[in-house]
């Protein structure tokens, strides 16, 4: 396949479009719109449904409806936006309805700012809106990444009837970088449960109430086997030389990326630091913490946020090590930072 | 023996939860004629709101859709976006789509969406146990409006067909009432041009019917229609508002 300079929003676009999608709900903001953008060029040309919403709500309800008629559809945001969309998040998990919902974070609280941040990491994990439920959540770390998980993204949702997420920085979305094309999907999954006219069959239903409390429920521990499932199938993270390494730290996303950089860089300096990536922030990947923490001694996470990720990392280190922290909001840290940091704890703690 | 008045296939076996005198049950049954009468059935996705028709997806006897408070008209567009071929119709309250869903509706009707939109305006939140609603009549008693609804305070009430009927992308708009029996044919009538404009694609279509809810209103049943005709009409005039020719 050719390899071709793109911009990460686009890549993702272009990715989605490989994947199948064919409809696109969304509602411009800063810096996801180069996606609302590059759908509103190509989606036209290729059949399918390109729609300004005129709100967040909006947006998120049409992809309800959209998926519901079993085709690969999607939207795409940055944290106010998606906190707009929770109500329907919320609704699309219990009607189980695969989509892909992208969130090209910024950093928060309120309207925050434009520049990139991962401080959206709670409201992604843990659902998010109202009620038990949760969404996969993939964090890319490179524009090929950003294209990637877009196919990947929709064939998780499609396996599981469940909307999923990708999270990426800003700046992964605003960046470009060389990447190499896929192959457009031909085979698309047959959904019976759709909304599509019943001639021929009963009548399909989407719904999500549930007035019976046994049913109710019922509902909740299908809901709950479901992200035990995969829980115990998809859980994904990059490991990189945490074998002998006395400190690990744990990043994901493009930040990820730089702190690989100052591991390289603590490397020559002789300091046995190591690294693990999440790739899926739901499920977090705690068996690839767990492992690490027979050699490591101590855990550094870096995050673009006030401390979120961090929580996950305690509970799969479940007290076996400390976890220290290192974080910035809206300023993404630079290798230099993270190698200063590293070097600060490793002569601390004489590693 | 000859079979003279049936359940329409439209309409499943189950029964209406709905309360006594409450005209919803009119609705569904009109609905459920015209889809017989255009056989479109089998072709047809309904969204039912939240309110008291949230379980109108156990009753129409179709591909149905439950939606978010006041989201259905973003759940039609998508679908008729997707699948133009199919014919799509939500069915909505006063304060699902005149209070929280007022942007959807809006936006919808703005786009010109070919959907079928039947509003049911009965003054009162019914569900939830007799509540303001944004169609509420001045001076109207309800739970949260207890010394009657005051302009001052609460504003006036939404008309809703006026409203969209000046929206170019609307195609067709109608008020009608249900409280008795010429205004039940002429609503039929009105569904039934509504879903065929839709199917010739023309435009956003909204019949919005007055309806009762003798529970809320404490009124009985044949006091309700009665205060259709007397309070609601006068404030809601009946007709088309708007007819797009193709």
């Amino acid at each position: 396949m050719p390899k071709v300079l793109m911009k990460g929003n686009e890549a993702l676009a272009e990715g989605a479009i490989i994947a199948g999608c064919r409809g696109f709900f969304g509602y411009p903001i800063t810096p996801s719109s180069e996606i609302a953008e590059y759908m509103a060029r190509k989606l036209p040309k290729l059949n399918g449904v390109f729609v300004q919403a005129e709100s967040e709500l909006a947006a998120i309800n049409m992809v309800y409806g959209g998926a519901s008629t079993g085709q690969r559809v999607m939207t795409a945001s940055s944290g106010p936006g998606i906190s707009l969309k929770q109500e329907g998040i919320s609704f699309i998990a219990e009607a189980e309805l695969p989509c892909l919902i992208v969130n090209i974070s910024r950093g928060g609280p309120g309207l925050g700012g434009i520049q990139p941040a991962q401080s959206d990491y709670f409201q992604a994990t843990r659902g998010g809106g109202h009620g038990d439920y949760r969404t996969m959540v993939l964090a890319p770390s490179s524009v090929q990444e950003m294209m990637d998980f877009a196919v990947t993204g929709f064939e998780l949702a499609d396996k599981y009837r469940s909307p999923v997420m990708i999270m990426a920085e800003g700046t992964l979305g605003q960046m470009m970088e060389p990447i190499i094309m896929r192959e457009p999907v031909t085979k698309l999954p047959e959904k019976p449960w759709a909304v599509t006219g019943c001639r021929g069959r009963k009548p399909n239903i989407i719904n999500t109430l549930h007035l019976s409390a046994e049913y109710l429920e019922e509902r909740n521990h299908h809901l709950q086997n479901k992200y035990t499932s995969m829980a115990l199938n998809e859980k994904r993270a990059e490991s990189f030389q945490t074998e002998d390494a006395e400190l690990v730290v744990v990043a994901f996303g493009l930040m990820a990326r730089i702190v690989k950089k100052a591991v390289m860089e603590a490397r020559q300096q002789g300091v046995k630091v190591g690294m693990i990536r999440p790739i899926t922030l739901w499920p977090f990947p705690d068996e690839a913490i767990r492992q690490a923490v027979n050699s490591a001694k101590r855990f550094l996470a870096v995050e673009i946020s006030m401390g979120q990720m961090i929580e996950d990392i305690r509970l799969a280190v479940a007290g076996r090590a400390p976890v220290e922290f290192y974080g910035r909001i809206g300023i993404t840290p630079n290798p230099e930072e993270i190698y200063q940091e590293i070097m600060r704890i490793a002569q601390r703690e004489g590693y | 023996m000859k079979v003279i008045a049936r359940r329409p296939e439209s309409l499943t076996e189950a029964k209406f939860h709905y309360c006594p005198g409450c005209t919803h049950g009119i609705i569904h049954r009109l609905i459920g004629e015209c889809l017989d009468e255009l056989n479109l059935r089998e072709n047809a996705i309904g969204i039912c709101p939240v309110g008291c028709a949230v379980l109108a997806y156990e009753y129409f006897n179709c591909d149905m859709l439950e939606a978010a408070h006041g989201r259905a008209p973003a759940i039609a567009t998508a679908i008729k976006r997707l699948q133009p071929n199919n014919t799509v119709f939500t069915y909505q309250g006063d304060g699902d789509l005149a209070s929280i869903g007022m942007g959807e509706i809006v936006h919808a009707s703005l786009r010109g969406e070919k959907i079928t939109v039947v509003f049911v305006n009965n003054a009162i939140y019914g569900m939830t146990g007799g509540q303001m609603a944004p169609t509420t009549l001045l001076g109207q008693v309800t739970t949260t409006s207890p010394y009657g609804r005051n302009k001052d305070f609460e504003g006036y009430p939404a008309k809703m067909a006026e409203l969209l009927s000046q929206n170019e992308g609307s195609a067709y708009i109608c008020r009608t009432a249900v409280n008795n029996p010429a205004n039940v044919i002429k609503t039929k009538k009105a569904i039934k041009k509504a879903l065929q404009i839709q199917q010739q694609g023309l435009g956003f279509t909204m019949v919005e019917i007055l309806s009762t809810c003798p529970t809320n209103w404490g009124l009985s049943p044949l006091d309700a229609l009665d205060w259709v005709e007397e309070k609601m009409i006068p404030y809601y005039p009946l007709g088309e508002f708007k007819v797009k020719e193709d």
